[in-house]
């Protein structure tokens, strides 16, 4: 196994000497949003605490690293660990009011949901962060200010991402702090009876997720040269961050990254095959017919099934 | 006067993400009715709820009874992947621009006592009072209507005595899909819709059936009147793109401070 | 000084009083047997006392320390644990993680903890199925890890809810046996139990709870006769007769 991972590593490490410039800018989404995956994981796949609002803590972060730029010209490199600090502060928020009044399931879904929206609207209706049109970032290339007139500094900042989200989930996985969230994903009672502090470990997991979900709302913008409240508070996005773990593997070390590899590449086929046509939503009825898929037949994941077809030891659930 | 839309909604009772979004395919289906058939949307309703109901129970029957023991999680994300197909779908074939459907009532005015009201809403609110009649009739007196309440309160018990559990719940899935089908075409003359519209309309009926409790129908009326209100207070002294806040501010608390609903029970 | 004391515990469900005014007390080292019939709020007491429940009124204190208001993790960190009357294995986890959750409580990493299971899988007799998902589990297997799960947090008091319930006679027995070496090795049991000949031959005293109040105490000798005992379990006709 660990043969395989550097192998892959290195593949990836090596690719963007071969990619034509599209193909880098869909392997850039493919790890940005492996990442953001990865960073939900945490929370919603070893926790169990399934969020649909994580656009919230990607819009938090990079507003706030994008209005520290633009009004005080903070350089975004502090700015992210800024944003990541807000994104983890409303995480704490969010958490603590869902998890203390016993939010579970479907309820905390909503709630999640909710605050995402709040977001998007008063992002949408407070002039002084843009308002409906949002913030637009004005392209210097300077790399002190986290701009790069080459796209392929952008893809080592989001392969490093990836990797970043992926070490903590390691990390997390084989300490007490992964044995408590699986513990707490599969009986929360039963858990509290052996001594977990769930109320702490659920926080503790959703500060981490995040923290880290806000650090990628700065590559965002930055990447994108533009925040605007609808695509980046909005559902839409949020399913794009969760659809990746749960076609993947949720709660699996890989799950993300297969999700995203899978994914991000059919969704950029089918806007073009029909974004084309003028057909907006295409690819989002696709998402949905594959959550349906997954949730019928395949409930845990590809992850799970790759590694038992690969024969290794069986995956963790 | 949207009270009449929130009543309906109420009684929907299985946790539902695609509610919102089944309901504006009633309205859509009402506006084709209307464009197409020339129907009258206060005619067509019926229609539209037929045709959810059909729609309600295929959903059910194909795809929530599978997973029926599935972990929560599943079946949340089973029904989100529902809400993304209906919503994309109907951005695929109407487009993202609101809607409005023509009725011959909806200019109509109507002196009544002191106050001027609008025929079109009456007439909405009407149907909406005897629909939500007609269910709880359904509901407390058929039999099929008893089998449903019995299985709603307790599935084992019902299992026992031999009760076909699966077609009760499809039934009852199917019912939720007609009001909701209904509902839509009743408000479409009033209400602008749109594909994205479906999101609110589905958090406006968990707000309701939260507060109000779930399972429990004078539950939902009295939801349902209470989150109008709360909304048209909103809508009538903050802007017009911040009355979505007032909706969303509104399910952050009552989700907070009253899972359990004022007269239902603690869902599973 | 007592291990668990148990003062005027109460606790209204509804309409329905579950538990009322009980209190008793277990000492250190004993095993303390808790019968009676269906409904009469053995569990409800197991909740109050373990955090699950906060009681309406009365007081627990475990070494002194009071237990009301404290959360369940807390009080299991303090030392007494419990198992649940319908198991709650964590499905997809091994047998071996299902008891490393109970292991980190005294033991916070990883390595020891994964150790210490071992060694209790061992003790329960389950090392043979500790890489098994715990949903493949037959019941006395899941019985059995229940019960290590709870042991491996190392408590001073181990709270057993009916970990009989559904064995036949061979489980029972084996059950029985290692019920008695958990004892003997130092650990204090209070025990739910519907089967008499397991809580007789287990117990150094047994308490009776009958409508949620407590009826009867003492030796399981005095308590298989008391007559209150009989009238609770088989109904007033049957007092006096012919011990079994």
């Amino acid at each position: 196994m660990r043969w395989a991972a550097l192998a892959a590593l290195l593949v990836l490490l090596a690719l963007p000497a071969v990619l034509s410039s599209y193909a880098l800018s869909v392997c850039i989404l493919m790890l940005f949003y492996a990442y953001l995956g990865q960073a939900w994981n945490i929370v919603g796949g070893y926790a169990g605490q399934l969020s649909v609002g994580h656009a919230a803590f990607v819009g938090v972060g990079g507003y706030t690293a994008a209005m520290l730029s633009l009004q005080t010209g903070l350089t975004p490199w502090i700015g992210m660990l800024a944003g990541g600090a807000l994104a983890a502060l409303l995480g704490v928020v969010i958490g603590y009011l869902g998890f203390r009044f016993g939010l579970r399931g479907f309820y905390f879904v909503l709630l999640t949901v909710a605050f995402a929206e709040v977001c998007r609207i008063a992002a949408s209706n407070i002039d002084a962060v843009g308002g409906a049109v949002g913030l637009y970032i004005t392209f210097t290339g300077d790399p002190r200010q986290f701009q790069f007139r080459d796209a392929r500094a952008y893809y080592y900042i989001a392969l490093a991402l990836m990797l970043l989200a992926t070490g903590v989930a390691w990390a997390i996985e084989r300490r007490r702090f992964g044995v408590y969230l699986a513990a707490i994903r599969e009986d929360e009672g039963a858990a509290e009876a052996l001594g977990v502090d769930t109320l702490r470990y659920k926080l503790l997991a959703m500060v981490v997720s995040s923290f880290l979900t806000g650090l990628g709302g700065t590559f965002y913008a930055f990447y994108l040269f533009s925040l605007q409240p609808n695509a980046v508070f909005g559902i839409p996005m949020s399913v794009e961050i969760v659809i990746r773990p749960i076609v993947g593997g949720s709660g699996t070390l890989l799950g993300p990254i297969l999700g995203s590899f899978i994914l991000t590449p059919l969704s950029e086929v089918s806007r073009i095959y029909f974004g084309q046509s003028g057909l907006y939503g295409a690819h989002l009825v696709a998402y949905g017919l594959l959550l349906i898929g997954v949730v019928l037949f395949l409930p845990e994941g590809a992850s799970p099934h790759l590694a038992r077809a690969l024969g290794g030891r069986r995956g963790r659930a | 006067m949207a009270v009449g839309l929130t009543l309906i909604f109420g009684v929907m009772r299985v946790v539902n993400f695609a509610h919102g979004d089944m309901m504006v395919w009633g309205m859509y289906l009402a506006y084709l009715l209307s464009r197409r058939a020339g129907l009258d949307p206060y005619a067509s309703f019926v229609v539209c709820a037929a045709a959810l109901f059909v729609f309600g129970l295929g959903v059910q029957r194909g795809l929530v009874q599978r997973i029926v023991d599935a972990p929560h999680e599943m079946q949340i994300l089973l029904m989100l992947g529902v809400a993304l197909v209906l919503e994309n779908t109907a951005l695929l074939a109407f487009g993202p621009e609101p809607e409005r459907v023509r009725s011959a009532l909806s200019s109509a005015t109507l002196w009544l006592g002191p106050l001027f009201v609008d025929v079109g809403r009456l007439v909405t609110f009407g149907v909406a009072v005897l629909l939500t009649l007609a269910l709880s009739l359904f509901l407390f007196r058929t039999d099929l209507g008893r089998t449903i309440r019995a299985a709603a309160d307790n599935t084992y018990g019902a299992l026992v005595i031999g009760t076909d559990v699966r077609r009760v719940y499809a039934v009852a899935f199917g019912i939720g899909a007609a009001c909701v089908g209904a509902a839509g075409a009743l408000v479409s003359p009033i209400l602008p819709f749109q594909p994205a519209t479906g999101l609110s309309l589905s958090v406006t009926s968990f707000n309701i059936v939260i507060i109000g409790g779930m399972g429990s129908l004078l539950g939902a009326f009295i939801g349902g009147l209470l989150v109008s209100v709360a909304e048209s207070l909103g809508a009538v002294f903050l802007a017009p793109s911040l009355k979505e806040l007032v909706s969303f501010s509104l399910l952050i608390l009552i989700l907070l401070f009253r899972p359990a609903g004022l007269f239902g029970r603690r869902a599973a | 000084m007592s291990l668990l004391e148990a003062r005027g515990l109460s606790k209204r469900f509804g309409g329905l009083q579950a538990v009322r005014d009980l209190s008793f007390v277990v000492a250190e080292g004993e095993l303390l047997g808790l019968i009676g019939p269906n409904g009469a709020g053995k569990t409800t007491a197991f909740n109050l006392l373990s955090g699950f429940l906060r009681p309406d009124a009365g007081a627990v204190t475990f070494r002194g320390r009071s237990l009301v208001g404290l959360k369940p993790h807390a009080i299991c960190r303090l030392g007494l644990a419990r198992t649940f009357q319908i198991v709650r294995p964590f499905p997809r986890l091994s047998a071996l993680d299902n008891v490393t959750v109970g292991a980190l409580a005294r033991h916070p990493r990883a390595p020891e903890a994964l150790a210490h299971a071992r060694a209790v899988l061992e003790r329960v007799g389950l090392a043979a199925r500790q890489d098994a998902v715990a949903g493949s589990l037959t019941l006395a297997e899941r019985k059995r890890l229940e019960l290590a799960r709870a042991l491996a947090t190392d408590p001073a008091l181990l709270l057993l809810d009916e970990v009989m319930a559904g064995l036949n006679p061979t489980e029972t027995e084996a059950m029985v046996q290692l019920v008695g070496r958990i004892h003997a090795a130092g650990v204090s049991i209070l025990l739910i139990e519907h089967n008499m000949r397991a809580v007789m031959a287990l117990s150094h005293r047994i308490v009776v709870l009958s409508f949620g109040e407590q009826i009867a105490e003492g030796p399981p000798a005095a308590i298989a006769n008391h007559p209150k005992v009989v009238e609770a379990y088989l109904g007033e006709e049957y007092v006096g007769a012919a011990p079994a």
